[in-house]
């Protein structure tokens, strides 16, 4: 671009937009790191909690004097070791296996809302809804009481089947409104074009509703790996116990010490999964979590 | 965390009744076609359907029996059936009505505070230049995905008198003298509980209300501010009218949502100095105390509030919330 053919005042009036332009890009990089700052900081707070020593936890500072990993030590080779392994398995394996049955059940639901004709389709909009509007403390009564009796209590089954009534609502009505978004008329045009119906389905439906699916999922998960009230109810021992009911009851390595430093490594760790998913899908998730909602 | 959906998808439930859909088969009496169809429908959808009614409606109902005898786990041969009297002695009980108490400060302080923030966030996601909208939504997404639990731990480390350093970075201010005990007595409690709640959740709201904001049409907003309406007034006449489905739908969720508050509080005053709240009340009364039939009664209670809520919304703000269209009349 040559400035030689402006006349001054044009070449003054291009400085000032780019000078306006610069000053709101610097405006909206102060609001991201407020933002950032805002959102970040009880992360940070715990993180930098996790690498107290004992000694250090009252020093009323924000950060560690001499950072050590004496709490990571502790939670994972160290004594406290069986605690917080055992229930780091049993989250990732209970949410783990809960989303899956709430992703292909609500699939299919979803599908056929998105897709089908049937009676009864509102129902299942409406219940699933008051489903996910229900206060999970209600089901714990007699959800305990039930669970005793028929052997489910302390189990990995007796918290994936309470699991799926805070997955399953919210899969369907993501995937409901993926799906409808999904335009169906491609499968046919493959028909046309000569694919088998399998073909059509998997060539020309499943690339398009797998991202939906996939993010579902992520949802899905986060809301199983957050569950505290069905963990701290339904079960009494390592053998179902899931991680935020774990650190809930955690008294330290022995009576005479703190358990701070330990619980806040152990949140750090459980809290890698979620920044790491949120880095890598941040797109989606936020897609999953607007998508259709609210038109007007 | 919210366990509800926060998508509402544009499902036309009404649409078999519609020909303007084009599926004009409806007119005529069922084909064997549409039987076909809607057994299909059923076969699919059945199976997600069958297993949330039952995970929640056959424990509703066995709620609602077990509370009308009296019933400890710790002496089950002494159960015999009292009627309504546990609610009697619910209703009767102060401690019921400050935990109501408390559960509705928290709702009400916590949903409105989360409101504007949330709408501020939304606010600068919507607007946000290229470079910074991945970075902002990423971080927001941090206080969303993470476990309530930790979250409850990492405001509690940092008030709490042992391991905490708020008192000491606010010792300047004048009247703190910085040996605040936080958790030692309600309004200081209550302050901290909801600051981590509103921390944990406006990234939620905010998501709705950015769906809300992108389906006010830019145009208007324009031609409000070539007729000269200033920037408060866009907001009032032009932006927030158009959007009050979204803000509608939001509330109501977060207002469900808040009302059964149970994790942070658990974490921080496990309901010590006035903090109780019901979902709390309800689990110390039956895992905790085992009295299976007084902690069936509160969790009838504490379910009928919040269904009388959500009927409150629905029918009183006209949310329509199956079809996502809230707020016309």
């Amino acid at each position: 671009m040559s400035t030689e053919t402006l006349t001054p005042e044009e070449a003054e009036g291009q400085k000032h937009a780019q000078r306006a332009r610069r000053n709101t890009s610097i405006g909206w990089w102060v609001i991201t790191i407020v933002v950032a700052v805002w959102c970040l900081f009880p992360v940070a707070s715990i993180l930098a909690t996790s690498f107290k020593t004992p000694g250090e936890l009252s020093n009323g500072k924000f950060l560690p004097d001499n950072p050590s990993t004496g709490n990571y030590e502790e939670i994972l080779v160290g004594d406290s070791q069986e605690l917080f392994l055992s229930a780091l398995w049993n989250s990732i394996g209970i949410s783990i296996i809960a989303t899956l049955i709430a992703v292909v059940l609500a699939t299919l639901c979803a599908y056929a809302i998105a897709r089908l004709d049937f009676p009864g389709k509102k129902i299942v909009l409406t219940v699933s809804l008051m489903v996910s509007m229900f206060p999970v403390i209600s089901l714990v009564t007699p959800l305990f009481n039930l669970w005793r009796s028929i052997g489910l209590y302390d189990t990995w089954p007796g918290l994936i089947i309470p699991y799926l009534s805070l997955t399953l609502p919210i899969a369907i009505w993501t995937l409901a409104a993926f799906f409808q978004q999904i335009p169906w008329e491609l499968e046919q045009a493959a028909q046309v074009d000569g694919a088998t119906p399998l073909q059509a389905f998997r060539k020309a439906i499943v690339p398009l509703a797998a991202p939906g699916v996939f993010t579902t999922a992520i949802i899905a998960f986060f809301i199983a790996w957050n569950d505290f009230v069905y963990g701290i109810s339904l079960t009494s021992t390592e053998a179902a116990r899931p991680v935020p009911a774990a650190l809930a009851f955690f008294t330290g390595a022995s009576q005479f010490e703190s358990p701070t430093g330990a619980i806040s490594a152990a949140a750090i760790i459980v809290t890698i999964p979620v920044v790491l998913l949120v880095m890598l899908f941040q797109k989606q998730i936020v897609a999953g979590l607007t998508s259709g909602a609210v038109k007007g | 965390m919210s366990s509800i959906p926060t998508t509402v998808p544009a499902v036309d439930a009404e649409a078999p009744d519609d020909p303007s859909t084009g599926r004009g088969r409806r007119k005529a009496p069922r084909s064997e076609r549409a039987r076909a169809e809607a057994r299909l429908g059923w076969w699919l959808a059945g199976p997600a359907f069958f297993i949330m009614v039952a995970v929640i409606f056959y424990p509703v109902l066995q709620a609602f029996w077990d509370s009308l005898f009296s019933y400890r786990l710790t002496a089950p041969e002494e159960r015999e059936f009292v009627g309504l009297a546990n609610y009697g002695v619910i209703f009767s009980d102060p401690v019921f009505w400050s935990a109501l108490g408390v559960t509705t400060l928290i709702t009400v302080v916590t949903v409105f505070v989360e409101l504007i923030l949330g709408f501020i966030l939304a606010m600068v996601m919507h607007k946000a230049i290229k470079s910074t909208r991945g970075l902002v939504r990423t971080v927001i997404l941090v206080p969303y995905g993470i476990i309530t639990v930790v979250s409850a731990f990492a405001w509690y480390y940092m008030f709490s008198i042992d391991s905490g350093y708020i008192n000491n970075w606010f010792s300047w201010v004048p009247g703190f003298d910085g040996q605040l005990n936080w958790f030692a007595q309600g309004g200081s409690a209550l302050f901290v509980i909801m600051f981590s709640e509103i921390w944990k959740t406006t990234p939620f709201i905010s998501l709705l209300l950015l769906a809300g904001l992108a389906q006010v049409p830019d145009d208007l907003s324009e031609a409000a501010a070539v007729d000269g309406a200033s920037w408060w007034q866009r907001l009032w006449r032009v932006i927030l009218p158009n959007m009050k489905a979204a803000i509608m739908v939001a509330v109501l969720f977060r207002a469900l949502d808040a009302f059964r508050v149970f994790d942070s509080i658990f974490i921080m005053t496990n309901g010590a100095y006035g903090t109780e709240v019901l979902s709390l009340l309800a689990y110390r009364t039956s895992i905790g105390r085992l009295e299976i039939g007084l902690g069936s009664a509160i969790s009838v209670v504490l379910f009928l509030l919040v269904g009388l809520l959500a009927l409150i919304a629905v029918k009183g703000f006209n949310v329509d919330l199956a079809g996502g269209r809230g707020g016309r009349k």
